[in-house]
């Protein structure tokens, strides 16, 4: 493959051994491509690719956002919320408070005694809601995500969290574990089976509505 | 497992069509590419008033570069200390104060993407794309037209023609971002939309939580995400739309959208591998070149997922027993956070889909050390040539260990050529190390989160991250302060244009002069002796910069733990 760029001054040998070249780096080209280049780059491709993906994909360009019967925004499938009360299934520990606009991990080091202590609480906390002990805890339940947002949790710390919900809602067991199958995401070939915890607790609210919610432990965070 | 066989074999299978894709499109020749493309790259060319078709000497290619990135850091600069001011910002967000601005606009021009900021809640719609975006694309293309640059002067072992020059920057640049970098961007852009990236002008929505106990207000913030999530990870930007990047739902949200950036990382790095032994002609030193770097990848790799699948220290017996799951995402779990993890710093990306500062000390250290050799794949463009950098050391060393004068492809490597070459050698370990032992140096200034060895690790990262055009970050550093920003854009300039354009000079100089014929004494460079000289002294200068520092850093740590 020739990749041989035409050069106009390599016609013979005489002017190869003194080149002239008309290509200059000047300012002027410098700036004018570089205006040239932001606009097709930094608006027209991100407008393009928007307006497509909108027109395409309504619901995924927008955030996933769940409603309730009315029609109001009550938040996003892709963005975990904050539960205090027994009557819902709890997710992971958040370092942004469960808030999209302020996304952070703990950054904690393994070698950090305040994760020590932090993950300590958490787990004190859930052994005591959960009525187990510290070391039935599933390890997803003590550990604070990347994005402070994850809205999963996997199966087993779903189902430590059954009994509770379904006495606090005063149901059977049964249709409580019927919900969380629902609410399992990435069964498919990709990926490892989670429970989104708002879609999860979203289904409980409508088909088994509770009056008043409770707390049986001081919240951490 | 499934997740991690479809990303090995979507890179394994794309690469090589776009690879021989890659070639064709910046060839020269007239083809069929020509009259398609030429609808937009005409346009360009007229606009910006440039001769596409007049060759430059490198000299004149590297100051149209430098120019070029010279204007673009002072635009995005002023976009966002400005961007209170102007248009598309929905959110009402202030401009950045000057020095945080400073170091984003340089940190986005020389492909590096470190962040000092949270994207969601720091800048507008406006910065996001046009100050962002332009350079995510520009950056990685300007990468490749050197490396292609000097591919044509250094290694096309039978030029058709003598060429005076080394080609011309504005004609590759606008033909790897027209033909290459836009058609896929495109088309992640619209996967990641469909599997739920936000691709939206619309300001953020203000939740009330489900939970009525809980009184807090949750924010969810939009835009064009998903047009630059796509960009961010085929060219090796890293920098994303949400401060904790592909972590986050709404920039990575399903198993199939992490294959899909996953693979992304590494596609154009490994497809260019292919394009320039086709467009030099040398197949058997690009094999050579792509088995050093997938032994380095696998070694990386294999020693991250290992470690992300022990127990996090801080945790046992607090639970289960389990692996790291500290800043990490259940839905993507340790292996495809470790298997990003290594990526990541291999290609000099810097995307996250985890938080590398909760990583167990083992895998930290590896991924300090991926960056520390930068050239496993490397940034598009860059990485090759700072394998070239390597191979030119390794030439020069294997040369006089069989008592030959040295020489690369036939010509002399003289004083002038080997200065320059150690030059862009020995900056790194001084940059990184001398800014590092500067900041711990001074009260105050090294701002880290976490106590102990960790601590150092954090600093040690940063500039790292840095120099390496890299990008992730040992993010709870409190790296929003005038020392850091300022510190850090020197890293960055240095790590970005030095070990860039010596190899561009050494190819021009080298072109100047006579081949010599190949004998019998010849260094073959092809040779697999060859290249495992090479892969041995990139290990051998990057442990002599490094061990000592590492071993202050993860290996203290890693000791205190226990494993």
């Amino acid at each position: 493959m020739n990749i041989g760029i035409k050069d106009p001054t390599a016609i013979n040998e005489e002017e190869q051994q003194t080149p002239t070249f008309e290509a200059k780096a000047t300012w002027g080209s410098a700036l004018r491509f570089m205006v040239v280049m932001a606009v097709l780059l930094g608006l027209v491709y991100p407008l393009a690719t928007t307006t497509v993906g909108g027109w395409l994909f309504p619901e995924q360009s927008q955030g996933s956002l769940v409603r309730d019967a009315d029609g109001r925004v009550i938040g996003s499938s892709l963005v975990s919320q904050t539960f205090v009360s027994d009557e819902y299934f709890i997710g992971r520990p958040s370092a942004a408070g469960n808030d999209a606009g302020g996304v952070s991990g703990s950054n904690l080091a393994p070698s950090n005694e305040a994760l020590r202590e932090r993950a300590q609480a958490d787990a004190q906390a859930i052994a005591q809601r959960e009525g187990v002990s510290v070391d039935q805890i599933p390890v997803d339940l003590i550990t604070a995500s990347g994005s402070g947002v994850d809205p999963h949790i996997l199966l087993p710390a779903a189902e430590l969290q059954v009994a509770r919900v379904a006495q606090a809602r005063e149901i059977d067991e049964a249709s409580v574990t019927e919900l969380i199958d629902q609410a399992l995401e990435n069964t498919g070939w990709l990926g490892s089976p989670v429970v989104n915890v708002l879609r999860l607790n979203v289904s409980l609210d409508e088909r088994f509505p509770v009056a008043t919610t409770t707390s049986s432990v001081i919240p951490v965070e | 497992m499934n997740d991690m066989i479809a990303i090995y074999a979507v890179v394994a299978l794309l690469s090589v069509p776009l690879g021989i894709y890659i070639a064709f499109a910046l060839s020269t020749q007239t083809n069929r590419l020509d009259t398609l493309f030429g609808v937009i790259e005409k346009p360009i060319y007229r606009l910006a008033g440039v001769n596409s078709q007049h060759a430059m000497t490198w000299q004149v290619y590297a100051l149209a570069i430098l120019k070029l990135h010279v204007g673009l850091i002072l635009l995005a600069w002023l976009v966002f200390m400005c961007q209170g001011l102007l248009p598309l910002n929905p959110d009402g967000i202030p401009g950045m104060p000057w020095d945080t601005a400073l170091h984003t606009a340089v940190s986005f021009a020389t492909n590096t993407n470190q962040q000092h900021y949270s994207g969601q809640a720091q800048l507008s719609h406006l910065s996001q794309t046009f100050a962002i975006v332009t350079l995510q694309f520009l950056t990685p293309a300007t990468g490749l037209a050197v490396l292609v640059a000097i591919a044509r002067t250094l290694l096309v072992a039978k030029p058709a023609k003598v060429l005076n020059g080394v080609g011309n920057y504005y004609h590759d640049l606008t033909r790897t971002v027209v033909r290459v970098m836009l058609p896929l961007a495109a088309v992640v852009a619209l996967l990641l939309t469909w599997q739920g990236v936000p691709a939206s002008y619309q300001a953020a929505h203000q939740v009330e939580m489900l939970d009525p106990q809980v009184e807090e207000v949750q924010t969810i913030p939009l835009g064009p995400v998903a047009s630059m999530v796509a960009i961010k990870q085929l060219g090796t930007n890293g920098g994303g739309w949400y401060g904790p990047n592909s972590s986050v739902p709404l920039e990575n949200p399903t198993p199939l959208a992490n294959v899909i950036e996953t693979a992304s990382l590494t596609l154009i790095p490994v497809a260019l591998l292919i394009a320039i032994a086709l467009i030099s002609g040398r197949r058997r030193l690009m094999m050579g070149i792509g088995a050093v770097m997938i032994a380095f990848s696998l070694i990386s790799t294999s020693v991250v997922v290992y470690s992300e699948r022990m127990p996090n220290a801080a945790l046992i017996e607090l639970s289960q027993p389990g692996a790291n799951l500290e800043g990490k995402e259940l839905r993507f779990g340790t292996d495809l956070s470790a298997l990003w993890g290594s990526w990541t710093t291999q290609t000099s990306n810097g995307s996250v889909n985890a938080m590398h500062d909760s990583f167990n000390p083992m895998g930290g250290m590896m991924l300090l050390m991926d960056m520390f050799v930068n050239v496993t794949f490397g940034g598009v463009g860059v990485g090759l040539i700072g394998f070239f950098l390597y191979l030119m050391l390794a030439a020069f060393v294997g040369s006089l260990m069989v008592g030959r004068s040295p020489e690369l492809f036939g010509k002399p490597l003289e004083t002038r050529e080997m200065r320059w070459i150690s030059l862009a050698i020995l900056a790194q370990p001084l940059v990184i190390l001398g800014l590092s032992a500067l900041t711990v140096a001074m009260p105050n200034a090294a701002a880290n989160s976490n106590p102990g060895f960790h601590g150092l690790s954090q600093v040690l990262y940063e500039f790292t991250s840095a120099f390496a055009n890299n990008g992730s970050g040992f993010e709870g550093l409190g790296d929003d302060t005038t020392w850091w920003n300022i510190a850090c854009v020197v890293a960055l300039l240095i790590g970005r244009f030095l070990p860039m354009l010596v190899p561009l000079a050494v190819a021009g100089w080298l072109a100047a002069k006579r081949t010599a014929p190949a004998g019998r004494g010849t260094l073959p460079m092809d040779s697999p002796a060859f290249m495992g000289l090479t892969a041995g002294v990139i290990v051998i200068v990057n442990l002599l910069g490094f061990l000592p520092a590492l071993v202050l850093g993860p290996i203290a740590e890693s000791v205190v733990q226990g494993f």
